[in-house]
């Protein structure tokens, strides 16, 4: 009984030593954050969201870029809450800074860069990536060629902060080093039946991609500052609700 | 060594300086006026002016009546003052201890510097003549008493340059008013009928102390060199500057590495012991063909860590041309500040260093520009694109709230977008919009939020906001500019939800 109660120790330290060598970050710190994302847990390694890496974010459309953008102060807000400050590198930014408050963002906590062209914004996101200062870096980029994510995997190496990687209107659909794949679309919000509005940010999320994890599929709503999963009943299929008459009573 | 001090008179130091600024003034006859007890006096008559007999302290109605031609301007006391003190600065060239004599001389301690003219007479000479070609009307006397220079540079009529000791001499016959004395006094003088200093100067000085007071005495001991008169230099603000001259001329990228590590490391030594800062600085190399390369860094707070400053002036060694060599390199901070001893937190870091974010600022902004990094705080508007303002310090922190009490899109245009849209009724928000060529059918929507312009910045139509939503759960945010009414308003696309 001891004889596998050692083994079992073994195992660990061996799936801890792996995972290290892989990339993600093992300080305890940074891995008790919850980012209340549910059910996507046991998608990533180790069940916990990856912190100290790079995620990336591609959105073919503009609804889809400003969800994803969403979904990643979402993610921010969880980031940011033990203090600290974001920056947000862009060539061409459309951001509205006050909407960030509305994810438990301080905007005048993140620092704007907004470079001329891409190369600079590429440039300016390296060198953020380097500096373990800053609780995250969100780079709104849009093409990325392999060698460049590399490039920034590397750099977050060494400094563990976590990368987000937002890829708009991308050319081509290359793959990049970076630990996960997302892609984020605005789903029908729900109200109460005969309620006129619209309710709250909804979002299909989908883990296209992820490193030593199970990719899925899921339906998140933003309610009272953190992220609620939606059971599959509760979703609401698009163009469901089209055909009502009595729209904004 | 027994001192030398010049005094350097600006005759029409005002009516000079107005001139200076307007060309076409010149020669011309002109005053300059100030209120005083609710009638406008002259303050300053152009040199054309005073040939006419007119004053300052004349009513300017008065002059007006004479001479209806006169142009008049108001008086600029403060810029006047401003300019005497950058004159002085000047001076500097000529000696180092230079002080401003308000309201319109400099009083220069010229002991030890005129033989380097050549003697006092081409040293006084040189200067008027400076000065002249800048077009001031000076008078200018050397004495061993700065009381004296004072009055022979006013009231002298022969020498300007009493010779050492004569200072008794040169004085006995100008009037009572080259002493600097207060006017109650010299009026006293007029009564008593004395025209000339000769007229009292032997007598007992302690007759004239009952008479006339002890100013009088001073006044009279400061001019002769019995009493101590201090003389306070203008301070030009330090320069700091190193400089490095090469022995052979330096071609290669490595090279200017040295050099430039070499003269920041000496600079931050000085920053270091004085407690400042650098906040912008120059490198500048002088080539042998006579050209002068140079490049520039700036940075977000001051900053005296040599490494730093290197990493920045780095970026921008690849544009320096250096041709045939560089012989002399001079690295001079433009813009020094204070440096706190600690730092103080950006805002709540949770334990980071706020100093390596302002490094890593200082490195964007030299290869991406300053006007690239962006920080906002709110400001109190309805109006979407002046709710938040733009601010270049990291310290400065809001001093109201973000507000969440009406819905803002996460993405906003930076300007609206026009749409088509089909509307059902006024007042409704649309039924279906045309954006980039595609038809966006509205499934739910709210609103309408109207935000009036703020007829105080701008004035103009009001915008109703709508929030809306697409079948596909894509949420827009969509106004229209102006009322349905007579004219059909125009709608827009503004922002995108999440």
């Amino acid at each position: 009984m001891k004889e596998l109660a050692g083994k079992k120790e073994i195992i660990r330290q061996l799936r801890e030593k792996i995972f290290t060598l892989e990339g993600f970050s093992t300080r305890a710190d940074v891995r008790q954050s919850d980012f209340a994302l549910g059910p996507v847990n046991n998608s990533f390694p180790g069940g916990t969201f990856p912190v100290g890496a790079i995620h990336e974010f591609v959105s073919p459309t503009e609804a889809s870029f400003a969800a994803a953008n969403g979904f990643i102060s979402g993610l921010l807000s969880t980031l940011l809450k033990k203090g600290g400050s974001c920056i947000w590198i862009s060539a061409g930014r459309k951001l509205f800074p006050p909407a960030l408050k509305f994810f438990g963002i301080e905007p005048h906590h993140v620092i704007f860069i907004d470079a001329r062209k891409e190369k600079e914004a590429l440039w300016v996101t390296e060198q953020a990536l380097k500096c373990s200062s800053f609780a995250a870096v969100v780079a709104e980029l849009r093409n990325v060629s392999f060698a460049e994510s590399r490039r920034l995997q590397l750099a977050v190496g060494e400094s563990r902060v976590t990368g987000f990687l937002h890829r708009h209107h991308p050319f081509i659909n290359n793959t990049l080093a970076c630990v996960s794949r997302w892609q984020i679309r605005p789903a029908v919000s729900w109200l109460p039946e005969g309620i006129p509005g619209v309710g709250f940010p909804r979002w299909e999320v989908e883990l296209m991609k992820i490193r030593n994890g199970r990719p899925g599929k899921w339906q998140f709503e933003w309610r009272d500052g953190v992220f609620r999963h939606l059971p599959a009943q509760k979703q609401i299929i698009s163009g469901s609700v089209t055909a009502k008459k009595e729209r904004y009573a | 060594m027994r001192r030398r001090y010049m005094s350097i008179w600006f005759r029409h130091f005002a009516t000079d300086r107005m001139a200076r600024l307007h060309p076409e003034l010149k020669g011309k006859a002109f005053l300059l006026y100030a209120p005083e007890r609710g009638r406008m006096v002259v303050k300053a008559s152009s040199q054309a002016l005073s040939k006419e007999g007119i004053e300052p302290g004349m009513v300017v109605a008065d002059v007006r009546a004479i001479l209806p031609t006169v142009e008049v301007f108001p008086d600029e006391p403060k810029a006047e003052k401003k300019l005497l003190s950058d004159l002085a600065e000047w001076c500097v060239c000529y000696t180092p201890a230079v002080a401003t004599d308000s309201p319109d001389g400099l009083i220069l301690d010229i002991s030890g510097c005129p033989h380097l003219w050549g003697g006092e007479l081409s040293y006084l000479k040189t200067i008027i003549s400076r000065l002249q070609k800048g077009g001031y009307d000076v008078r200018a006397a050397i004495a061993d008493t700065i009381g004296t220079a004072w009055a022979i540079a006013r009231y002298g009529t022969d020498q300007p340059i009493v010779a050492s000791g004569k200072q008794a001499e040169a004085l006995l016959t100008l009037p009572p008013a080259a002493l600097r004395l207060d006017d109650i006094t010299l009026q006293r003088m007029g009564k008593l009928g004395f025209r000339q200093i000769s007229q009292f100067i032997h007598i007992p000085r302690s007759n004239l102390r009952r008479r006339f007071g002890d100013g009088l005495l001073i006044r009279l001991g400061q001019a002769l060199g019995t009493e101590h008169e201090t003389l306070y230099p203008v301070q030009p603000a330090p320069v700091y500057q190193e400089r490095l001259p090469c022995l052979e001329p330096i071609r290669t990228a490595k090279g200017i590495e040295i050099a430039l590590s070499r003269l920041l490391e000496t600079l931050c030594e000085r920053f270091s012991r004085e407690g400042k800062g650098m906040r912008t600085g120059i490198l500048k190399g002088y080539r042998i063909d006579g050209e002068v390369e140079q490049i520039g860094i700036g940075t977000s707070r001051a900053s005296r860590n040599a490494a730093h400053l290197f990493k920045l002036f780095e970026l921008k060694i690849s544009e320096i041309e250096p041709a045939l060599g560089i012989e002399l390199f001079v690295l001079e901070a433009t813009l020094v500040e204070d440096v706190g001893e600690t730092q103080e937190a950006l805002w709540n870091m949770g334990g980071n260093n706020p100093k390596v974010i302002a490094e890593l600022l200082d490195n964007i902004a030299g290869k991406v520009g300053m006007q690239a990094i962006h920080r906002y705080l709110p400001q109190e508007h309805y109006w979407p694109e002046s709710s938040v303002k733009e601010v270049n310090s990291l310290e400065e922190q809001p001093e109201t709230e973000w507000r969440t009490d009406r819905p803002r899109p996460l993405h906003l245009l930076p300007r609206p977008d026009p749409v088509d849209v089909m509307v059902v009724l006024p007042d409704y928000p649309p039924l279906h919009f045309r954006y980039k060529g595609n038809i966006i059918r509205v499934v739910k929507a709210d609103g309408p939020e109207r935000i009036e312009q703020e007829w105080w910045l701008q004035t103009g139509p009001p915008r109703d906001y709508y929030r809306v939503e697409d079948e596909n759960g894509a949420r827009y945010w969509l106004f229209r500019l102006g009322l349905y009414g007579n004219e059909k308003p125009q709608w827009f696309l503004h922002g995108f939800f999440v």
